[in-house]
């Protein structure tokens, strides 16, 4: 709690009037925050958007843009909206101040700014910005760029919809004999780099993945945000994870340790997209047959011997230069026709 | 009754947060500012542009009342509150004795920079 508004935190002042920029400054710094300042709004729109601050102290009459028309920016900008804003200011009029708050400000400081005052509140706004990029960490570790975006737009708004889109479900093979065989920090160990990888291949394809249990994920392209060819992607991805699979097993045979399998399903159509849970916590998934087809191409990849599964409508959209084998139809869990399945192979590029 | 023409609580508490040596420069930075916001008050009335006029006025309020200058504040704040809209001619009045306790404020601030 001592470290609360540190030394460290990056501030921005904004004001037209020099005096008081000159004021806020040094009563800033002598509390050990390194400031910045502009002379208006748009000067410090442009800064904001250059380097990160960690609080903003802005006026509202301002010439060329003034302090409201900054709050509207600020709330509109994904990137900035998280950025606390102390409004101070000498308007009159409760009026004002209400409207600041609706716009979004922190907190209202009347001119002159009381010292102690001043540090109060920039202490409790940099300690609630803290808690908040915590959070905001914890969604971009667990979800992705988009999910996360797609988040903050909606403000979690729970719901669904329909998309068309591939989803692929991946896990890795015997990995419970593999778990009781070694300490359980190798494992953990062994995880954090497998899924680092596997992120890395899904996310430069455009997937985004939603689920992890255990050794298993599932990731989606083309939902939350709309992927061209994302049967294509998704293949592409797979194929990747497959490669750096291979080069992660050459790294670990040298290390003395067993090699890892990995069995990768994808299947494409609609489903129904959006967030389940409750208010409190929900996570962004898929719904719907094309899910369960996924899901069950990728238990078959053991029976197959094979290493990617992919279904009719997914193979359809790959380009000729893919290498398919045609497995002909299978039967499938929870489906009454036998389903066509087919085999990507690897060692080339899709 | 007669308000001091800088209140030497505030002036005084200033001092204390901010250090008497920056309050020096702080009060020189006001004085070169300071015609500027009065020059334009009483251009941006001649012109018409109520924008500017009540900027001018808001800027003079703020800066009166962090030096402890309160009567210079109030007629500040008066003028940012009716802005440009009553009579030019009244409003004209109203600027001379601005400027006047703006030298009464200037001097005041000058001498307590340098004590």
């Amino acid at each position: 709690m001592a470290e609360l508004g540190a030394p460290g935190s990056r501030l921005l002042v904004v004001d037209d009037n020099k005096v008081n920029r000159l004021l806020l400054t040094r009563s800033l710094e002598l509390q050990g925050h390194r400031v910045a300042t502009a002379e208006n709004g748009r000067v410090a729109l442009e800064m904001m958007r250059k380097d990160p601050f960690d609080l903003v102290l802005l006026d509202m009459e301002m010439p060329e843009m003034d302090g409201f028309q900054v709050l509207e920016q600020i709330f509109k900008d994904p990137v900035l909206r998280g950025l606390p804003v102390i409004v101070t200011s000498s308007l009159e009029g409760v009026d004002s101040v209400v409207r600041c708050v609706e716009l979004g400000a922190e907190d209202y400081l009347p001119k002159p700014v009381n010292p102690v005052l001043l540090k109060a509140r920039i202490g409790a706004s940099l300690e609630k910005k803290r808690l908040q990029d915590q959070l905001k960490e914890m969604v971009r570790r667990f979800a992705t760029p988009e999910v996360a975006q797609d988040l903050q737009t909606s403000g979690f708004a729970l719901g669904g919809k329909r998309v068309y889109a591939s989803v692929m479900f991946s896990d890795i093979r015997g990995f419970t004999p593999l778990v009781e065989s070694q300490p359980p920090e190798e494992t953990i160990d062994l995880l954090n780099t497998y899924y680092t990888l596997m992120f890395d291949a899904i996310s430069s394809h455009g997937g985004v993945v939603n689920q992890m249990i255990g050794d298993g994920l599932m990731a989606i392209f083309g939902a939350p945000l709309p992927l061209p060819d994302h049967e294509a992607c998704a293949v592409r991805a797979a194929l990747e994870m497959i490669e750096l699979v291979g080069m992660f097993n050459a790294e670990r045979a040298a290390a003395g340790k067993p090699e890892i399998r990995i069995g990768i399903g994808i299947a494409s159509g609609e489903m129904v997209a959006g967030y389940a849970g409750t208010s409190k916590r929900a996570t962004y998934t898929c719904i719907g047959d094309t899910v369960n087809l996924a899901a069950r191409l990728e238990t078959h990849t053991k029976t197959a011997g094979r290493a990617i599964l992919v279904d009719g409508a997914t193979r359809a959209k790959l380009p000729e230069r893919v290498a398919i084998e045609a497995l002909g139809p299978v039967e499938i869990k929870g489906k009454a026709n036998a389903v066509d399945v087919f085999s990507v192979n690897l060692g080339q590029s899709a | 009754m007669t308000q001091a023409t800088i209140d030497q609580t505030t002036f005084n508490e200033l001092k204390a947060t901010a250090g008497a040596d920056f309050v020096s420069e702080l009060v020189g930075t006001f004085l070169a500012e300071a015609p500027a916001m009065l020059a334009d008050l009483r251009s941006a009335l001649a012109a018409g542009d109520a924008d500017r006029f009540r900027r001018a006025a808001h800027s003079l309020k703020s800066n009166s009342n962090t030096f402890g200058a309160l009567t210079l504040g109030a007629l500040a704040k008066n003028l940012e509150l009716t802005g440009i809209a009553p009579a030019a001619a009244a409003k004209g009045a109203t600027l001379d004795s601005l400027d006047a306790e703006y030298a009464r404020v200037a001097t005041a601030l000058k001498e307590l920079a340098r004590g």
